[in-house]
């Protein structure tokens, strides 16, 4: 028998299987993608700014025992209902953005009550529930945006809707909104030259290569030279996210989730509130879905109406599986690694694809063969191990 | 002594079924007043009436008057019961496996302390603002370690309950429900069944502390000598109502067992056999037969059983007896070799034991035996059904269906002559008590019509009156349908009343193979190894 305090590779490797193999897959796939760590690095920075806030959001339902929520793609939603309006009142800037943020709020925290209501006549089923009901939503979702409005709800903005009068156009240019987080104070490090500090985005116009997102394909053989912006305001914002959650997990509240989470027979008999604890749980990982939407919505600076938010659920499972959590347990560590191997693999794989086929076509497979992949691999290590403890 | 809790006349149906009629309960401060009753005799009913659980309330109600402190009180869910200071020591323990000591002990009566935030959230809504203050863990630890020392537990209150073991935990609930600053009343429903000696007596001492401390205890248990022990007065349910009253100086073990069962008890010569059992006709042969049952190990264990007769294996907890018949079943991984009727028996291959003919009623009447949430009569047909295609109808060839009629018409032939008291053959069988359950299990394997039955346990957490039908059940089925039986028990006692003859193992092996009727010394002896 090994001491538990013996440092023990083999058991470390056996206790964290799942971050352990993806790991070793994400740097297999980095060398074989034949990039230089400057454009990794950037990589995995934007990626990182975009999406760990929806990682985040989905910690808390899983610690109140509701499993991973895939109902935060309502939340996305109410996040870009949020910023269509802004567009059309045409805000921008901070102002703009903090605008969207606070609009999202009330429509998230309505999806996330209807969707928790949902969940507790679904107890046990909540994953598969959740992942039926987004896709409903995004029926209901395409009626309003694709039919109704401009003909039931009176709205004209030539700039927004369809050639036809109705319906809203596939892509809207948020460029009001660009950066309005990340360039509160950003660092740009370009390879040997050093670093620059830029706040409020004063600097965003002389740093004009930057703000172009890389084409992963076409800067293939130019990485060395890219300049690596690091938003630190938004970073600001996610480590304030995992305070905020460490906290409330630290109240009275937080605890009632655990103790639900857990056994909500037991939560039941001890009085605690059982239902409308899974509710606030739920209500508040679509809210903070809806920022985290939001916060990938400003960094990517365009918004495909009908189709952006409909990987969010899907990416941010798979990311925090990544990271090892599962769908019993999860902390924020968890969420923030998940998210760089996820992403770090989403990245690398159609370039090692091509590097290893010397094909886009099957470099683009790859990738979504990756998605999946991924989801399916975590779920299988974590029952091995599950298994394994037996 | 004033009274603390007074139950007035319950009456509780179920279904049409009455299961409780008219039962009077009091308890006075600092008493200790014992429950005791067959399975089935309503004392979890009454108990659950008592808590206010969904499942009285949901089916009806019930009629009567509870008082609680000579307050009338209307109590219409388990929070109100612990508001009005009665307190619940499950049988099932009601712990979060992930919680630590101290926070099981404070689940939901957390100490917390107020922070800008609740502040700032209370001055909208108060209960809101509640929820938001923070835990404060030192202060926790403080009362949960106050607990501990009360019901006399050395445990560390950050150790995660779920690592600990079962006699602790036991206790760990019980400090929670002394925590509580109003507990007037304690219910202990069956704590000592999962104890062992040492604990259980420990348990009894800090009943003891607890009624000197004024508060009332109502104790609920099958083992008498734990109530002749602590009980200063004695209740008496038998089939819904109340048969008796005693102090502890007019009962005995004797006369508190006769109430519960309503007839005399006495030891019964077994019927005659009209067969004979011969060395010569051998059913069962293990040579060798190792088995890797967690907790359980049989490290090469060889006997032979007689066509026809009843053989037991006996020994102390933990040194194989229980692997020996889960070995030969398939339900464990084994090895060695078995002869049945003098022709090898597939090992690790469970449907093929059945088919075989040998048939096994596991320990873990819950886990191994019993779909709980299907009917009883499923129960009864569904290895029958799987294994030899009973109970089936073929309309197309390649097609079977189940065949209700026949199938209700045997569960109900089986009710009747096994007397398992239940609502029909459609009740879910975790409804039945353990003792109806168990008798479920015996109709399970009559159904498959084996010649050699396996019985493991067949009395554990079965009450007084239950277990002398089910022991025997076992001779009449061995009596009339000349079925050789493998008993396995860890009480001796009972071992010695039905067996022909009694294997003792330890450490995993036999270490003698006694007479019935062989002095106790032998059997000591052989048991120690």
């Amino acid at each position: 028998m090994i001491h538990p305090y013996e440092p023990d590779l083999l058991g470390f490797a056996r206790r964290h299987a799942v971050p352990v193999t993806f790991v070793a897959l994400c740097l297999t796939l980095c060398v074989l993608s034949g990039q230089g760590p400057a454009f990794l690095a950037g990589e995995v920075v934007t990626r990182l700014v975009r999406n760990s806030f929806t990682t985040l959001s989905l910690i808390v339902p899983v610690l109140a025992g509701l499993g991973l929520n895939f109902g935060i793609v309502l939340g996305a939603m109410a996040a870009q209902m949020a910023v269509i309006a802004v567009v059309h009142w045409n805000m921008s800037g901070l102002s703009g953005f903090l605008a969207a943020a606070a609009l999202a709020v009330p429509l998230a925290l309505v999806f996330g009550w209807l969707v928790g209501l949902l969940f507790n006549r679904a107890k046990g089923r909540e994953m598969v529930t959740g992942l039926i009901a987004s896709f409903f939503a995004n029926g209901l979702y395409q009626l309003l945006f694709l039919f109704l409005v401009g003909t039931l709800i009176p709205f004209h903005d030539p700039g927004l809707l369809l050639p036809e009068g109705y319906g809203l156009r596939n892509t809207v240019n948020l460029a009001p909104v660009n950066y309005a987080l990340d360039d509160i104070l950003s660092a740009t490090w370009i390879p040997h030259q050093g670093v620059t500090w830029a706040v409020g985005g004063a600097k965003k116009a002389d740093s004009a290569p930057s703000v172009e997102l890389p084409n992963p394909v076409a800067q293939n053989t130019s990485g060395q030279g890219t300049p690596v912006k690091v938003p630190i305001g938004t970073f600001v914002v996610i480590a304030g996210l995992c305070l905020a959650i460490g906290a409330l997990m630290s109240t009275k509240l937080g605890q009632d989730m655990r103790a639900v989470g857990q056994d909500m027979h037991i939560a039941e008999i001890a009085g605690i509130p059982v239902d409308r604890t899974r509710l606030i749980a739920v209500a508040i990982s679509t809210v903070l879905a809806a920022w985290g939407h939001l916060v990938y919505l400003q960094n990517m600076g365009t918004l495909n109406t009908y189709s952006s938010h409909e990987q969010i659920g899907m990416f941010g499972v798979a990311s925090l599986l990544v990271g090892g959590a599962s769908v019993t347990r999860a902390t924020v560590w968890q969420a923030l690694l998940g998210t760089l191997l996820f992403h770090t693999l989403f990245v690398t794989s159609p370039l090692a694809g091509k590097t290893l086929m010397g094909d886009p076509q099957i470099g683009e497979f790859f990738r979504v063969f990756v998605a999946y992949g991924v989801i399916a691999l975590a779920l299988a290590l974590h029952a091995w191990r599950g298994g394994n403890q037996k | 002594m004033p009274h603390i809790l007074e139950l007035t006349g319950i009456a509780k149906e179920y279904y049409g079924n009455r299961v409780l009629k008219g039962v009077d309960l009091a308890v006075g401060e600092g008493e200790i007043v014992c429950l005791v009753g067959e399975n089935g005799a309503g004392k979890s009913t009454l108990m659950n009436i008592l808590f206010g659980m969904p499942v009285v309330h949901s089916t009806g109600g019930f009629s009567g008057s509870v008082k609680i402190g000579g307050k009338s009180v209307e109590i219409d869910s388990p929070f109100k019961a612990m508001a009005c200071g009665v307190g619940m020591v499950h049988q099932e323990f009601m712990l979060l496996p992930g919680f630590t000591v101290s926070e099981n002990i404070k689940l939901n009566r957390e100490l917390t302390r107020p922070t800008a935030l609740s502040r700032a959230v209370g001055g909208l809504d108060e209960a809101a603002g509640r929820r938001l203050e923070r835990l404060d863990h030192a202060a926790m630890d403080a009362d949960a370690r106050a607990a501990l020392a009360r019901v006399g537990l050395e445990v560390s209150e950050d150790t995660t309950v779920g690592t600990l073991p079962v006699g602790h935990k036991q206790f760990i609930e019980i400090a929670r429900e002394v925590d509580r600053k109003n507990a007037r009343l304690l219910v202990f429903d069956e704590p000592s069944a999962v104890l062992t000696e040492s604990e259980a007596e420990r348990l009894l001492e800090t009943m003891r502390a607890l009624a000197s401390d004024g508060i009332g205890i109502l104790f609920i248990t099958h083992r008498l000598d734990e109530v002749m022990a602590v009980a200063d007065r004695i209740v008496v349910l038998r089939d819904g109502e109340r048969v008796a009253e005693l102090k502890k100086s007019e009962a005995s073990v004797q006369r508190i067992a006769e109430l519960m069962v309503g007839r005399k008890i006495e030891k019964r010569e077994l019927p005659p056999r009209s067969f004979e059992v011969s060395d010569k006709e051998m059913a069962l042969d293990l040579q060798d037969l190792k088995v890797e049952m967690p907790g359980e190990p049989v490290t090469g264990v060889s006997f032979t059983v007689r066509r026809g007769e009843i053989f037991g294996i006996g020994g102390l907890a933990g040194y194989g007896k229980l692997g020996v018949a889960n070995g030969v079943a398939g339900i464990y991984p084994s090895g060695g070799r078995v002869l049945k009727d003098g022709e090898d028996l597939p090992l690790n291959d469970p449907a093929g034991a059945l088919r075989r003919r040998v048939a096994f009623l596991s320990e873990d009447r819950r886990g191994v035996g019993l779909l709980l949430d299907e009917s009883i009569e499923l129960n009864i047909g569904l290895t029958s059904l799987q294994v030899q295609g009973k109970f089936l109808q073929s309309w197309l060839p390649g097609l079977s269906l189940l065949d209700r009629g026949n199938l209700r018409g045997h569960a109900r032939e089986m009710i009747e002559w096994l007397d398992i008291r239940c609502v029909g053959p459609d009740q879910p069988v975790r409804r039945l008590s353990g003792g109806n359950q168990q008798k479920v299990c015996i109709a399970k394997a009559i159904t498959l019509d084996p010649d050699l039955l396996f019985v493991s346990e067949p009395t554990r957490g079965v009450d007084v009156g239950a277990k002398q039908r089910i022991l025997d059940e076992l001779v009449a089925l061995n009596r009339e349908r000349r079925m050789t039986i493998v008993v396995t028990s860890s009480e001796l006692a009972e071992l010695r009343s039905v067996c022909d003859r009694i294997a003792i193992v330890a450490r995993g092996k036999v270490s003698r193979v006694l007479a019935p009727d062989a002095p106790d010394v032998d059997f000591g002896l052989a048991m120690a190894g």
